[in-house]
């Protein structure tokens, strides 16, 4: 037999003082890491397969177990680290493109820990959002300001079609097949309760949940699944996917063993068939090649629905999103190398792509610059991690912030970034019924709703001690943000300035 | 070294007051210079400034320049800019007396000018729009030079010093208006830039401001879009801008313009207090123009070519007072100062945080 060259990454810690050997963690675990041996009369622990979703530890009746990092070491060494010389076992093993899942977890500097906000004192007095009306409600859109009054005084303006947003947080798009149908459900029923917009990805939308179709933003991405006359029409606005934060200039592709009976229908695709995303979309190879589509899609739907597009977020972004601010599309989504994915080429997430924070500031400025950003709103995820991104993003220019992996974990996601495997123990990343049905939207979707309310209420907080009441004085007022440690370079960048100046 | 106002952004309190006469009687300048001066506490000597309309009747059809410069190759550079753009009618230095509290003073001209037809046919621009690049020109271009008031007979006077003695440097008690505001300033840390008082002016709209605005760089950095350099970084100089851009370049009536800048509440929209056809308006102005929403404590009183407006922030973060007697509106900062105008008003209130009083000359 070859020599398995890898090392468990995990190690599993139970303490036989604790366990009571009820098995919980044995049905709990769908990688099979746990089992009973009777022999032995004990709980023992295979952990080759372990991928430390905190599942067992979560659910173990006596606080039990622990899941470490495997101390076992290979020899130290700057420059080859343990986790490059497993990969280069694995693919010695396998001859094949390493595969990962959720976002980019390599300490590449988060911007946002390195910006601060302002507070009003004496000249400026805070308000209390508790006695004074705070307002975080957002429209997204193009904002043609043109107006002109009739010979009664009447005011003649256009309306362009827009999203309106109680709060300035939507759920980026996950499609059915890279997550569950609970997790679906959850999404939606939080995105009606929150009066914001939750995404379908490019796996198309679920006949059940047509009637979320107000709050729900319908992706047209390259491989086409699922989209058809009444699914645009169901939608309250249109996504056409150009790329994504995780994998940018990637496609994607759903194996076959995922591809059920309900995937298939609402993918319109055959049963245990590969839905393969191409890189590019086929009919778009430049950016004349865009506007058709947006404007195609504007033709399908009668004018009446706004169109996003998002792109991942690259080293000429700004460029990027100066065209599309001129493609008729009415908002532009972006997304940092950070953002989450349910399966990408590790070494495209880990090395492609740029900061959202970066984007951001340099796409904002372009498109003030060049005196287009009532063209477009402007949305940015992955990651967006707490409300002071959020704050911190709308300061610097965002219209509003789309979240994701937040919005999992808050479903019970523990990050444990294996959702390629289809073996999510937390019945999110999975099509497996009897994982599928640990997640339970009825208690989710309280907890998402919670989550948003919690964020909510600490923006206005924030935005209160700023002396700011409304979200949109808020927006692009980079003078209450100051840098922390960072180069002339990066400030210039975020069109900031450093702390104590 | 203290950077001057435009190199970096300076907090300040502030007084404020005003009036006008609807039926177009003109008054003494000396009447508003008394009536800061009785809130003399609210200044702290680093900048006050008076704006009066209709005090050039015999200039009425030209533009009136007021400009401070910091020296005569400034004054030079500045007149060959104006030469090339404009048909001056007259020029002369802004008389002036000398005050023992007004020192440093830059050198002050006024110019009466007409723009060159030529010019302004070239520009393929309309007549104000081409007066107010110009100035913006200047400001931002020319070194040491800075054009504090562009309106038609109307004018600006302003100063390091309180107000009621840059009044007096200035010789107010020689012009007579239609309306007056005026403006004392208590900011945190100034050198001093005689630029930096106000009120803040471009063509005939002047602006006086009593706060500090939280919403400054969001204004800002969206105004900027639509050819406007916020070089002072002041609150006036960009809610000037604003009320420019709406009222003047998309033609939007000052009640809309107040319905913008200070929008009501979400919760007073959805209060049922308004027919359907406004919300359908407020809704929309709050989605199209919210980048000019200003928020923070503000009064302010807007001097236009026919008119003034009052508006405090939907807050009513700051103080601020109205009153009435017979054809004469008052706006003060205090109600001290408008009784030292007219000690037995008929009618005094205070307006609420958003609702602009809007005065205009009787036609
Ligand atoms: S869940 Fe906990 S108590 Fe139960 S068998 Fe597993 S480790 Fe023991
Ligand atoms: S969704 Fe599930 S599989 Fe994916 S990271 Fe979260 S817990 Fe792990």
């Amino acid at each position: 037999m070859a020599i398995n060259y890898l090392n468990p990454l995990f190690e599993v810690v139970r303490n036989p003082d604790r366990c009571i050997k009820c098995r919980v963690c044995e049905r709990q675990c769908a990688n099979e890491v746990h089992h009973y041996d009777p022999d032995l009369d004990r709980m023992v622990a295979d952990e080759t397969s372990c991928v430390d979703c905190q599942r067992c530890v979560t659910l173990c009746p006596t606080r039990a177990l622990k899941i470490r990092p495997n101390e076992n070491q290979f020899r130290e060494n700057g420059n080859w680290s343990q986790q490059i010389m497993d990969e280069v076992y694995k693919q010695a093993g396998s001859g094949g493109v390493l595969l990962s899942a959720m976002g980019n977890p390599r300490e590449y500097p988060v911007y946002w820990d390195k910006i601060l906000l302002n507070a009003s004192q004496v000249t400026n007095p805070p308000i209390d959002p508790l006695r004074e009306p705070m307002e975080t409600k957002t429209f997204l859109g193009k904002k043609d300001q043109s107006i002109h009054y009739d010979e009664n005084g009447k005011a003649v303006y256009e309306k362009n079609p827009y999203l309106e947003l109680d709060v300035p947080i939507m759920f980026s798009a996950m499609s059915f097949g890279s997550i569950s149908k609970n997790a679906h459900e959850t999404l939606a029923r939080a995105a009606q309760e929150l009066g914001t917009y939750y995404n379908t990805g490019e796996g198309g939308l679920h006949k059940d949940f047509y009637k979320y179709g107000a709050n729900t933003i319908c992706q047209v991405a390259s491989g086409r699944f699922g989209v058809f006359k009444e699914y645009l029409d169901t939608g309250a606005a249109i996504e056409i996917k150009m790329g994504q934060g995780a994998k940018p200039g990637i496609g994607g592709h759903l194996p076959g063993m995922k591809i059920n009976e309900e995937i298939s229908k609402t993918r319109m695709i055959p049963k245990g068939t590969d839905a393969i995303s191409p890189a590019p979309h086929h009919d778009i190879y430049s950016i004349e090649d865009l506007r058709q589509l947006v404007l195609s899609l504007k033709e399908a739907t009668n004018w009446e629905k706004p169109v996003i597009v998002k792109i991942a977020a690259v080293h000429n972004v700004a460029a990027i999103a100066s065209g599309i601010a001129r493609s008729g599309a009415d908002i532009i989504a972006i997304d940092g190398y950070r953002g989450g994915t349910g399966a990408a080429p590790t070494r495209i997430r880990d090395n492609v792509g740029i900061p959202i924070e970066l984007a951001l500031a340099s796409v904002d400025q372009r498109l003030r610059d060049e005196g287009i950003r009532n063209n477009i709103s402007v949305v940015v995820g992955g990651s967006v991690r707490c409300s002071a991104d959020v704050v911190k993003a709308v300061a610097l220019g965002a219209d509003a912030v789309y979240i994701a992996t937040a919005a999992l974990l808050a479903m019970g996601c523990h990050l444990c970034r294996s959702c390629n495997t289809g073996k999510c123990n937390w019945g999110i990343a999975t099509q497996r019924a009897d994982l599928v049905k640990r997640l339970n939207p009825d208690i989710a979707y309280k907890r998402l709703v919670n989550l948003v309310h919690a964020w909510d209420h600490e923006i206005k907080e924030m935005m209160g001690g700023m002396g700011i009441n409304s979200i949109e004085s808020l927006r692009g007022n980079r003078l209450m943000l100051r840098g922390i440690g960072l180069t002339q370079k990066e400030l210039d960048i975020l069109g900031i300035m450093h702390a104590g100046e | 070294m203290l950077k001057k106002e435009g190199e970096t952004r300076i907090p300040a309190g502030c007084a404020i007051s005003g009036f006008i006469n609807r039926s177009g009687r003109r008054t003494n300048g000396s009447v508003i210079v008394n009536s800061i001066a009785c809130m003399h506490d609210r200044s702290n000597g680093l900048g006050g400034g008076y704006a009066g309309y209709g005090i050039y009747p015999e200039y009425k059809d030209q533009y009136a320049f007021h400009v401070f410069y910091d020296s005569n190759e400034a004054r030079i550079k500045t007149e060959a800019f104006i030469d090339r753009h404009f048909d001056v009618i007259n020029l002369s230095r802004i008389p002036t007396r000398k005050h023992p509290n007004i020192t440093d003073e830059p050198l002050i001209w006024r110019y009466f000018v007409n723009p060159l037809p030529t010019k302004l046919q070239e520009s393929q621009l309309d007549e104000r729009t081409y007066v107010a690049r110009c100035v913006i020109k200047i400001n931002d271009k020319i070194d040491g030079a800075y054009v504090f008031s562009s309106g038609k007979n109307m004018g600006v006077f302003k100063a390091v010093g309180y107000p009621e003695d840059v009044g007096e440097f200035y010789r107010l008690d020689e012009y007579d208006g239609w309306a007056w505001t005026v403006h004392g300033r208590y900011p945190t840390n100034t050198p001093g830039w005689w630029g930096g008082a106000h009120p803040f002016a471009l063509l005939d709209y002047t602006i006086v401001h009593n706060g500090e605005i939280s919403s400054y760089d969001a204004n800002r950095r969206f105004i900027e879009m639509f050819g406007y350099k916020c070089n002072l970084l002041t609150d006036t100089e960009v809610i000037t801008y604003i009320i420019d851009y709406l009222n003047r370049r998309l033609g939007m009536p000052l009640e809309d313009v107040a319905k913008v800048i200070a929008a009501p509440f979400w919760s007073e929209i959805d209060s049922g207090r308004f027919s359907p056809e406004e919300v359908e308006k407020l809704r929309h102005f709050r989605n199209v123009y919210s980048s000019l929403l200003i928020t923070g404590p503000f009064s302010i009183i807007l001097g236009f070519n026919n008119g003034i407006m009052a508006l405090n922030d939907r807050l009513k973060l700051r103080s601020m007072v109205a009153a009435e007697k017979g054809d004469t509106v008052y706006v003060s900062s205090e109600e001290c100062s408008i009784r030292t105008m007219s000690p037995d008003v008929d009618r005094i209130w205070s307006p609420r945080g958003g609702e602009p009083i809007i005065v205009t000359l009787d036609k």
